[in-house]
């Protein structure tokens, strides 16, 4: 049977807003944490995946980090982009050519939505001038049938945010660090029906950094193992609901994240009873709502009950973003994705401190989704 | 000169419907047309009534490339919805002639032209898609 490849370093720069500091450098500041963290160094890595949306090649990194020689891909999949990263990383390792190596993700985005150019989703330019392209529709407008097609409340969506910033107050990496009432988050000003701006996460900036070493490899290090069972991207199927979409087929059909997570599931030989933690797509509330669906953690329409009985809490029976997720850590479209790995290796370990999932967690699953379309699955094991 | 559409290739001549495109070889309907012609997709009306699948509220004023009005003292929020056309497609459209708190998942509505900015001078007037509901049923 094929060895694993083990997680054996992690690294993370805080994200939110750091002045005076520029994407990439923070970039460099996790990838110098993570050789810290599996004690070794630069010119023990051999091979790198990397990228940002906005901040640069990440191969430039070796100007700071040591021109080594080493083999440094861009990695450019949009919200997806650390997920690829990681999951390239994985296949160099699996195929034998290499020992251990890094996957990295960073960014910095300027305050405020994104903003996009139609021709970039091949639309024409009226699609802009007429005010259909702001992603906060499309996120108002999916959720929206949601919630009706499976009967749950408005109420609901607010209880995710407050979960998320009460989970942010005990992560030392989350942007949001205090406490935000329901009634405050309900009551806050409407960005695009249902969602209240409590409910969105902002584009923001951080950085990821991993390392990554065949089972053999691992052993040597002497670290605590941590064993990737499946890291996969998909795209989307026929008739999925995605974003800048000005028509949709009548005829609706499944989504990037199901194919992800049955196929990750699959690889792992797992079912999602078997997940003890789990770091889901919380671009807004609504997205962590769906996607405990689209994962396979429970059926559409039990999400309300599951709030309101705090099953997803830290102490509940599947805590998910045990680090407040995107709602309290901000967005950088490059590092997002690779967060939430950084954050199950932590609570693997047993090392997250106040956010600790109690009962020694075995199993941690993680989803990226975003822009057109991609989802990407990992599952770790202790 | 009065009033012209927002853009070539988005209603039909009389202005009567949108115009969307035909896959000739999957029969797929999508809108809009796509902006470089392709042999195997040709035009097609889409159909005026629908009703709306979901919808959302824009309630603040866009950043560019919207060029309706953002003063954030008159500006209005408005419904944003997908209007299913019976054995054609989903269009994306804003609602007109109602409350966007009084929009509803299931209603019918029917298609129309409004002006971007209704307090434009009229002969600078571009004009876009929208759906209203159907009255008196």
């Amino acid at each position: 049977m094929m060895s694993d490849v083990c997680i054996v370093g992690a690294g993370i720069h805080p994200f939110g807003r750091t002045e005076g500091r520029d994407g990439m450098d923070q970039g460099i500041f996790a990838v110098r944490q993570a050789l810290a963290d599996s004690g070794i160094e630069w010119k023990d890595v051999q091979f790198a995946f990397g990228g940002s949306a906005a901040s640069g090649s990440a191969d430039n990194m070796v100007s700071q980090l040591g021109l080594t020689g080493i083999q440094f891909i861009n990695v450019s999949n949009g919200c997806a982009t650390g997920g690829s990263a990681l999951n390239a990383a994985v296949s160099a390792i699996k195929s034998g050519e290499y020992e251990m190596g890094m996957a990295v993700g960073f960014d910095k985005h300027p305050r405020g939505a994104f903003n996009a150019d139609p021709s970039a989703y091949g639309l024409p330019n009226w699609y802009g001038e007429a005010g259909y392209m702001l992603t906060v529709q499309f996120f108002g407008a999916k959720i929206m049938r949601y919630l009706h097609e499976h009967n749950i409340s408005r109420e609901t969506l607010g209880r995710v945010a407050e979960k998320a910033f009460r989970n942010g107050v005990k992560t030392d990496h989350a942007w949001r660090r205090s406490e935000v009432d329901l009634e405050t988050i309900m009551n806050a000003p409407m960005i695009c029906d249902p969602l209240t701006k409590y409910m969105f996460c902002s584009p923001a900036e951080g950085a990821v950094a991993l390392i990554l070493a065949s089972e053999k490899k691992a052993r040597e290090l002497g670290v605590p193992i941590i064993r990737l069972k499946s890291s996969v991207m998909r795209t989307r199927p026929p008739g999925s609901f995605e974003v800048f979409a000005a028509s949709i087929d009548n005829e609706r059909g499944g989504t990037a994240t199901e194919i992800a997570s049955q196929a990750a599931f699959e690889q792992a030989g797992m079912g999602p009873e078997d997940i003890d933690i789990a770091q889901l797509q919380d671009t807004e509330s609504g997205a962590e709502i769906m996607h405990m669906a689209e994962n396979g953690f429970c059926k559409p329409g039990e999400q309300e009950q599951w709030l309101l009985e705090g099953r997803s809490d830290i102490t509940g029976e599947l805590p998910i973003n045990t680090d407040g997720g995107c709602l309290a850590c901000g967005e950088p479209i490059g590092a997002s994705g690779l967060r939430q790995v950084y954050e199950n290796v932590v609570q693997l370990r047993g090392t997250a401190g106040a956010r600790q999932v109690p009962g020694d967690p075995r199993t941690a699953y993680t989803q990226v989704y975003g822009a057109p379309g991609v989802s990407a699955v990992t599952i770790l094991q202790r | 000169m009065s009033a012209q559409p927002i853009a070539d290739n988005l209603f039909t001549d009389d202005m009567s419907a949108l115009l969307g495109a035909r896959n000739r070889e999957t029969g797929q309907i999508f809108f809009p047309l796509p902006l470089t012609p392709a042999d195997n997709i040709e035009p097609v009306a889409l159909g005026t009534r629908g009703t709306v699948w979901t919808y959302t509220v824009q309630r603040f004023p866009p950043k560019p490339p919207y060029i309706g009005p953002t003063d954030p003292e008159k500006f209005k929020p408005y419904a944003v919805a997908y209007v299913s056309l019976p054995g054609q497609t989903m269009v994306e459209s804003r609602l007109t002639g109602i409350d966007p708190d009084d929009v509803k998942i299931g209603m019918e509505v029917e298609f129309t032209v409004i002006p971007l900015d209704p307090d434009a001078p009229a002969e600078e007037q571009k004009l876009i898609h929208a759906f209203k509901p159907v009255q008196g049923e």
